[in-house]
């Protein structure tokens, strides 16, 4: 749009289907790097299934019909030569619910990179680990603990672990859907924090239902309704000035 | 309003005391109350029932079996020489020829044979006693003349006869001759057989429950699949025994009797147990942990390998130690592949014939004498000690690697 930025990910009429039925409407923007772009619209919207087509997690549902280019670094990920595992490696994922493995600590951090042959196992590993966990702002609070399982951490911690998880994969772009919607205002605090911090070297994608977190993280802001992209444009433009009316009345609160 | 001011009117006018000034009268409730635990009542009497029942059995089970721990013998003078090796019953004096057991004068070439020394001599020998002579001491039903029954009334005095520990019951295979006759080569065989049908059903049951969790479409095939496999679970067990007589040793020629073919039948048996309990395993593990596994760039097998079977696995170990249980309680099929013959040695390889615990305990049930009785309540006794064990561990396996979650 207006920013001078780089396009990271182009959406390209982006049709969905459960079924018979059409979840996504002809869908097109562009996301820009380092950048947080967050989706916002009442429940059902589509805004959570948008987000689970640009890192293919949609595959595994079997009625899922996909029309449409979703262009990553000037490639299509729903080319025919485009396995979905290596895109997820490059398109990571943070779940609503802390989801870590009931595996340690290091081990939920070191398992993907050693899978994925980022690292062997040895000092390289530890480095990664460390590196991840202190990049996710959870170092010092677990760096005495590390074989301890990830499930004994608080919820908080738990999130962030899932982050540092994502992250140790050496990400471009990381999806977040509803990070915080299962946290205590503190955590989603430092949740916060972190994506801000994280936006310098990743692009991040957040689906959130809370209003006021779009307004303070995100730069730019996406307003989905039924299915639809209705309005996609500067965070402060959607929630100062916002061109339609539907997007206003969401915005102020008058449904969804 | 009208309505309710009848109500309570009618109900003062009923000159109940109570109704009068206790908004909380309820004149439907004590009839309630007394339903309610009129139907208690049946609840606990049918749990009484069941228990008084399963105490009954167990405790004739007990009372049966615990005598076939203890066996008779006798102290007499044994002479070894030629003659008594050729013809063993000259071993022992006429009079006490029939108070003895034929099984343990068979032993005496053996005995010589370990002690050169022995020959030539006589010499006063414990000496297991005929199952009639344990029988009588023992006070139950017997058939011995009244001439014996002085003669070991009157050795009985002398300190000549004494009740041991029945080491025979789990170091000999099954006998004609009562007080001979023991479990060990039932206890081996149902070893050799469980071995080969968890060999055989664990990973094909395993693997089919993670193929139709985790990896197959959901279909009118799966679900026809899925369908039959509950089926399987619910066919008469001695079917499974004609599909075993026909395939694996007509079809395929195996050993008739043996613990191969009646693992492999009792496999077949097993299996729907272990594929439905893993399945549900595998479906309490909650799907989060794919989508964290997916979200990283996972694979599929990746996935399934090291984040959900680990979960899985306690409760796969449990529904296949329940089945393995069940196995083990198995006759009718296999009675169908000969299982039930008469096995006195101990086999030795899964290729040889065998017979297994409850079928020994089938066996036995069905012999004319009395010393039989209490050896298929004791038979009865190992094998339903052997299945509280199992699961036991299986109860114990699931605490032990349950994931907190």
């Amino acid at each position: 749009m207006k920013k001078n930025l780089k396009t990271k990910v182009s959406v390209k009429d982006l049709n969905l289907y459960y079924g018979d039925n059409q979840a996504l409407h002809g869908i097109t923007m562009a996301i820009y790097e380092n950048q947080i772009t967050a989706l916002i619209g009442p429940s059902g919207c589509g805004k959570s299934t948008f987000l689970r087509c640009l890192n293919r997690m949609n595959d595994l549902i079997n009625s899922v019909r996909i029309e449409g280019d979703i262009v990553i670094d000037r490639k299509n990920i729903y080319d025919r030569d485009v396995d979905e595992v290596a895109v997820r490696k490059r398109v990571g994922m943070v779940f609503q619910q802390p989801n870590p493995f009931p595996k340690s600590i290091y081990e939920n951090v070191a398992y993907a990179p050693l899978k994925h042959g980022i690292v062997k196992k040895g000092p390289a590993c530890d480095e990664l680990v460390e590196k991840s966990l202190i990049q996710a702002g959870l170092w010092n609070e677990v760096k005495d603990k590390l074989s301890e399982p990830g499930t004994s951490l608080s919820g908080g911690q738990q999130q962030r672990l899932c982050i540092a998880r994502t992250i140790a994969v050496q990400p471009d772009v990381i999806l977040m859907d509803e990070p915080t919607s299962a946290l205590d205002p503190i955590s989603t605090e430092k949740i916060e924090a972190l994506m801000l911090e994280l936006k310098k070297d990743y692009t991040i994608i957040i689906v959130t239902h809370n209003m006021q977190q779009a307004g303070r993280i995100a730069d730019m802001t996406a307003f989905f309704h039924m299915g639809d992209l209705i309005e996609y444009d500067d965070t402060e433009t959607i929630f100062i000035n916002p061109t339609l009316k539907k997007t206003e009345d969401y915005i102020t609160g008058r449904y969804g | 309003m009208n309505t309710s001011k009848n109500n309570t009117a009618q109900a003062d006018k009923g000159g109940k005391p109570s109704a009068r000034n206790n908004p909380f009268c309820d004149p439907t409730l004590k009839s309630r109350h007394v339903r309610s635990k009129l139907f208690k009542l049946f609840t606990f009497l049918s749990i009484t029932f069941a228990i008084s029942f399963l105490l009954f059995f167990l405790g004739d089970m007990i009372i049966k079996g615990l005598p076939a721990f203890k066996q008779t013998y006798i102290e007499v003078d044994v002479t070894y020489n030629d003659k008594t090796i050729k013809s063993t019953r000259r071993a022992i004096d006429k009079k006490y020829r029939k108070v003895v057991s034929r099984a343990w004068l068979r032993n005496i070439p053996r005995l010589v044979e370990q002690n050169p020394a022995l020959m030539g001599t006589t010499q006063p020998a414990w000496v297991l006693a005929n199952s009639q002579v344990d029988q009588y001491l023992k006070g139950h039903h017997y058939k011995l003349k009244d001439k014996y029954r002085k003669l070991i009334d009157t050795m009985n005095q002398d300190g000549k006869v004494e009740m041991r520990f029945n080491k025979n019951f789990f170091t000999h295979g099954d006998s004609k001759i009562p007080e001979n006759s023991g479990f060990k080569s039932a206890i081996v065989g149902s070893v050799l057989t469980l071995i080969v049908t968890m060999v055989v059903a664990f990973p094909l049951g395993v693997m089919t429950a993670v193929y139709l969790e985790e990896f197959a479409d959901d279909n009118r095939w799966t679900q026809l699949i899925e369908v039959n496999i509950n089926n399987l679970a619910a066919i008469p067990s001695i079917l499974f025994g004609l599909l075993g007589l026909a395939v694996f040793i007509n079809l395929f020629g195996m050993p008739r009797s043996s613990p191969l073919v009646g693992g492999l039948t009792l496999a077949l048996m097993t299996l729907p147990i272990i594929i439905v309990s893993s399945r549900a395993a595998l479906r309490s593990v909650p799907d989060s942990i794919r989508q964290a596994g997916y979200g990283l760039g996972l694979t599929r097998v990746q996935v399934v390998q090291d984040h959900v079977l680990p979960l899985a696995f306690p409760g796969i170990m449990t529904g296949s130690i329940i089945g393995l249980a069940q196995a083990m309680g198995e006759t009718a099929p296999l009675i169908i592949i000969g299982m039930i013959a008469f096995i006195p040695d101990t086999p030795g390889s899964i290729f040889e014939a065998a017979t297994v615990m409850p079928a020994q305990i089938f066996t036995w049930a069905g012999m004319p004498e009395r010393a039989y009785i209490e050896r298929t309540a004791a038979g009865i006794m190992v094998l339903i000690s052997i299945l509280i064990t199992l699961n036991a561990l299986a109860i114990y396996l699931r605490k032990k690697f349950e994931v907190k979650w």
